[in-house]
């Protein structure tokens, strides 16, 4: 505790690091996997190749992720952006699937009703389909945005600084405490993360909450 | 790209007490001593939570919340906490162990709960009808309709625990990780890359083995239901690590 409160502007500073490295891929991995998910559940051919390919990478231990992306981006090793592709594979992998499945959940006869009322296509895909399909794609990505956070950090190994820096500080001064904290830090962020997702899953959605309003 | 695959073709990488062979093997070891373990636990205790319904909530949080625990910090305190109580090799061993199965356990545990939570409650019915003993129904009925979701419980804890022995180098463990590390350490990059393809390929393949096995396994009766909606809500979401 007292190492915690000596050194809160380091700790706030990493946070504010781990949060924007954990926060980044998952705006860029659903808007990516919208249209990939889109396509998986339109074209059902399309399906497995997508889900198993976005699978595969998915299977790719993180630290070695980090490792190969200056392979394919020409960074440097110590190039956060390595970070910030890495999760966005990640998310995209994660939620093509899920896309799909939110997707495929909204029921035909919404889609018969919009469609006889004259709505049809992209404004069809945007005012019916896409938000029908917000609770189950929220879902996947709750699940994607705390699994990140957790992730983010196993980048100090590498000596890319976040949250888990004071894991590897911690451990090379064989000093708990700025572990203790780094760990509780790093719940508090996916607590906060998955809750925002939450709320704003449920705001976009009020007919979920049917009758509690009327 | 070329020093990669310089690294990789090179034979004398692949042999002796630090080469590529034995590090596997110590990588696969960690990886199959964890999963006898967590399976020991997870899977009695997922079989029991989905028969009785019992304490079905507690799994759902603690699969929630060992996800949310980063893996690397619990590693370290770990090996600082339990690393002093024991002597010799062991003293990292048996932490990096402990924090391997301790992220195992749930993947396995919510599979076994969630695939006999998912048998259709017509064909226990069924089989209570005909006369079924509880211990039956569990073993001749709900068990095998379980399988699928059981083994993708395996699975994804299998990937989880090859991707987090990866870690185990950072504490002086051996495993294909040490390449990560000590290339790293050595600013050898090719031997980094080097280590990273192969940790991918490792998770790939075993993968695949699973896929394999998998398909065997499952009765062939059970597999159409895989596509439906039921087995779409309960399906398991892995996690990388």
């Amino acid at each position: 505790m007292k190492w915690f409160v000596g050194h809160l502007g380091q700790v706030g500073d990493l946070l504010v690091t781990h949060a924007l490295l954990a926060v980044i891929p998952l705006i860029i991995g659903v808007v990516l996997a919208i249209p990939l998910g889109w396509l998986a559940h339109r074209f059902r051919w399309l399906r497995t190749p997508l889900v198993v390919s976005t699978g595969l990478l998915y299977t790719i231990p993180s630290l070695a992720l980090f490792i190969l992306m200056p392979l394919v981006l020409g960074t440097g090793i110590l190039d956060p952006l390595n970070v910030v592709i890495a999760l966005t594979v990640y998310t995209v992998a994660l939620l093509v699937r899920t896309v799909a499945d939110g997707l495929a959940s909204v029921p035909d006869e919404v889609i018969q009703a919009a469609t006889a009322m004259g709505v049809g296509g992209v404004r069809r895909f945007f005012t019916v389909d896409l938000p029908l399909a917000v609770p189950v794609i929220a879902a996947g990505l709750r699940v994607a945005a705390v699994s990140n956070v957790s992730i983010v950090s196993v980048a100090a190994l590498l000596g890319i600084a976040q949250l888990g820096s004071l894991f590897t500080d911690g451990f090379a001064r064989n000093f708990l405490d700025p572990i203790v904290v780094g760990i509780v830090a790093c719940m508090l962020l996916a607590l906060v993360l998955d809750l925002v997702i939450l709320v704003g899953s449920r705001l976009l959605t009020p007919w979920t909450r049917s009758g509690a309003a009327a | 790209m070329s020093f990669v695959w310089e690294w990789l073709t090179n034979p004398a990488y692949w042999q002796g007490s630090d080469g590529i062979w034995v590090r596997l093997a110590e990588h696969l070891g960690y990886a199959a001593i964890t999963l006898v373990v967590a399976a020991a636990i997870g899977i009695p205790l997922g079989l029991w939570i989905g028969h009785t319904g019992r304490g079905r909530l507690a799994v759902v949080n603690l699969a929630n919340g060992v996800r949310s625990v980063p893996t690397l910090g619990l590693l370290f305190v770990a090996v600082l906490v339990l690393g002093p109580l024991l002597a010799g090799d062991i003293a990292f061993l048996v932490p990096a162990i402990f924090v391997l199965v301790v992220l195992a356990v749930p993947p396995i545990l919510a599979g076994a709960y969630a695939g006999i939570e998912s048998v259709d409650p017509s064909a226990r019915d069924a089989a209570r009808g005909m006369g079924m003993s509880s211990w039956q129904v569990l073993w001749r009925v709900e068990v095998p309709c379980a399988l699928p979701l059981i083994f993708s419980g395996l699975r994804s804890s299998t990937l989880q625990v090859i991707a987090t022995a990866t870690l185990t180098a950072s504490i002086s463990l051996g495993g294909l990780g040490r390449f990560l590390i000590d290339g790293q350490a050595y600013r050898d990059y090719g031997q980094m890359a080097g280590g990273a393809v192969l940790v991918a390929a490792l998770a790939m393949a075993v993968d695949l083995v699973f896929a394999v096995v998998q398909r065997i396994a499952v009765s062939p009766g059970l597999v159409p239901v895989r596509t439906s909606r039921r087995s779409a809500r309960t399906r398991l979401v892995p996690n990388p690590a």
